[in-house]
């Protein structure tokens, strides 16, 4: 009864406001339970954003925890005014170039929306923000990779760059019903929420960032240490809780699915967190709390491209080999003497690639079985699915360290990205912002 | 023996430290710490600009037998000037006194042997 009422109302209000493209308002009633764990999780993947401001703002030095945390919250208004403007369109519009990107005019400053309710029973406003807050994170991510080295002017041009020209491209392939990795095997490349898109491509994109900006000057011989983890443990908290609105959010109902996703984000998170410490405990004699700060982010990480579609021994074990792999990557990268200053692409880079290709192996069988139903050869297999892995994520490490170095490249030419000697000596907090995070510490 | 008290811009430190080891001189002693001087920095609130009163600098403390002071002084003196030859209000100051003794508290040696 009452959802007859707000069908009615819904398409009384079309009528009243004559807009064109309410096909979907008219055959679908708002579910409010959909509605209200849709709009908790919108805000819940906000809560990241500050929440990795705290991560990475604690791993840095104190000259540059302002300035570090900045690089999170300067995402939050210039990707949000990005996506309201042409990054929700560029990402969920339909094909157009070949399907290079999206677009669609209603989409654009948000204009033709105002009453539109998709056909999961939640007004597209509602999916629009949700969405919006994964492509803030996504540029914020890869501020750590080049931390503490600059320019913070080059940095917003970077991020609106990027976001533009990498997530919105990727984001459309991946997650509109008619991009190319969507549609590609049985039932789609699997990314849950946003291994290829959020993770990979960060993470990929940081690598070459920090490659081309080289490393902070006096990195390695100079021990640079961070100047508080008890904002990085804080932060790490907030990402944890976050996450669920991230993974969960990302199956766009209030249901069965939310719940396996929910799920398999919890156990991931736990194992991937375990089997850090266990494994410093083993390798260096101690268990840090940063140790379990990175195997929580792992195993998160890992999860997110799954966690639609594995079943709970699933998640426990890529949580595992997220950290197994994240843990060695750092390693290596420590031999190697590159400066990704906060690991972007040991723990985000790795970890996504390690969660797309590895849930292959733990797809739930129901699952299967539905991809083997839609398959022209009435057939699917793992060995299947991972083929269609491993070109979707091909694809988005290809794609962003290609753009990500010609942005760079360009941009370079305009202005210059890397901090003069001078500000770096100073700290991002004195050199692009006037101010002071901390009031009389000792410099560390 | 003696000891070298130098006050200089938070932003030189590493500048300074670097001269230092170059220099051979490792053991220091480092803090922060705010002071009043010639100098005058600005800084935003809120979009005001607020000249704050007491300026956050970095005081170095250095022990030192008496053959290395002039050497101290001098790499202090070269790496913690900023502005070229002519210097800028705020570079620092650098306090030398006598230093009566110097004891290592592992082994309670004494004098310049401990430095």
């Amino acid at each position: 009864m009452n959802l007859n009422i707000k069908r009615i109302f819904t398409i009384l209000l079309s009528g009243l406001f004559g807009s064109s493209v309410l096909m979907a308002a008219e055959s679908a009633p708002i579910d409010t339970g959909s509605t209200a764990w849709m709009l908790t999780s919108t805000a819940l993947v906000l809560l990241m954003v500050p929440g990795l401001a705290l991560f990475y703002g604690g791993l840095v030095r104190s000259k540059n925890v302002l300035g570090t945390m900045m690089h999170s919250f300067a995402a939050m208004g210039i990707i949000t005014v990005l996506w309201m403007v042409a990054g929700y369109s560029l990402s969920f519009g339909r094909n157009v170039l070949g399907g290079f990107f999206g677009w669609n005019k209603d989409y654009f400053f948000l204009k033709g929306i105002d009453s539109n309710i998709l056909d999961a029973g939640i007004p597209e406003y509602v999916f629009t923000m949700f969405q919006g807050k994964f492509a803030i994170i996504t540029p914020a991510l890869i501020a750590g990779a080049f931390a503490e080295r600059i320019s913070f002017k080059a940095y917003c041009f970077f991020i609106a760059i990027w976001s533009l020209l990498v997530y919105d491209p990727l984001c459309h392939w991946v997650w509109a019903s008619d991009g190319f990795l969507f549609n590609l095997g049985a039932k789609g490349a699997i990314d849950f929420a946003g291994g290829t898109v959020v993770h990979i491509s960060s993470g990929v994109s940081g690598l070459v960032a920090a490659i081309y900006l080289g490393s902070r000057r006096g990195y390695p011989y100079q021990v640079i240490r961070p100047n508080n983890l008890v904002i990085t443990m804080l932060g790490a908290g907030l990402l944890w809780v976050g996450w669920f609105g991230f993974n969960a959010g990302s199956s766009i109902s209030s249901g069965l699915s939310t719940a396996q996703a929910l799920t398999a984000t919890q156990i991931a998170a736990a194992s991937g967190a375990l089997t850090w410490i266990v494994i410093e405990g083993i390798h260096k004699g101690k268990t840090t709390a940063l140790g379990f700060a990175s195997g929580i982010l792992a195993g998160l990480v890992a999860v997110t491209p799954a966690a639609g579609v594995v079943q709970p021994y699933g998640a426990l074990f890529i949580g595992l080999f997220a950290t197994l792999f994240c843990y060695t990557a750092i390693q290596i990268k420590n031999k190697l003497g590159y400066d990704d200053s906060l690991d972007v692409f040991g723990i985000h880079g790795v970890g996504g690639i390690t969660g797309a290709l590895l849930l292959t192996f733990f797809i739930r069988p129901s699952w299967m079985a539905d991809a083997a139903k839609v398959s022209h050869t009435g057939s699917w297999t793992i060995w299947n699915q991972l083929g269609v892995q491993s070109i979707a994520v091909g694809v988005a490490i290809a794609y962003a360290a290609i753009m990500t170095l010609v942005i760079i490249y360009v941009l370079n030419k305009v202005m210059k990205i890397r901090s003069d000697e001078e500000d770096e000596m100073a700290g991002l907090d004195r050199s692009y912002h006037g101010e002071r995070g901390y009031g009389m510490v000792n410099p560390s | 023996m003696k000891l070298i008290t130098a006050i200089i811009r938070e932003v030189q430190l590493d500048k300074v430290r670097e001269a230092l080891i170059e220099a051979g001189i490792n053991r220091i002693t480092v803090s922060l710490v705010s002071g009043n001087g010639r100098q005058r920095i600005e800084e935003m609130y809120r979009g005001l600009t607020i000249i704050p009163d007491l300026i956050p600098k970095i005081r170095i403390e250095i022990a030192v037998n008496d053959e290395s002071v002039e050497k101290a002084i001098q790499t202090i003196l070269k790496a913690a000037k900023t502005n070229g030859p002519q210097g800028s209000s705020g570079d620092g100051k650098i306090f030398v006194i006598p230093l009566e003794d110097c004891i290592r508290i592992r082994t309670g040696e004494r004098g310049p042997s401990a430095i």
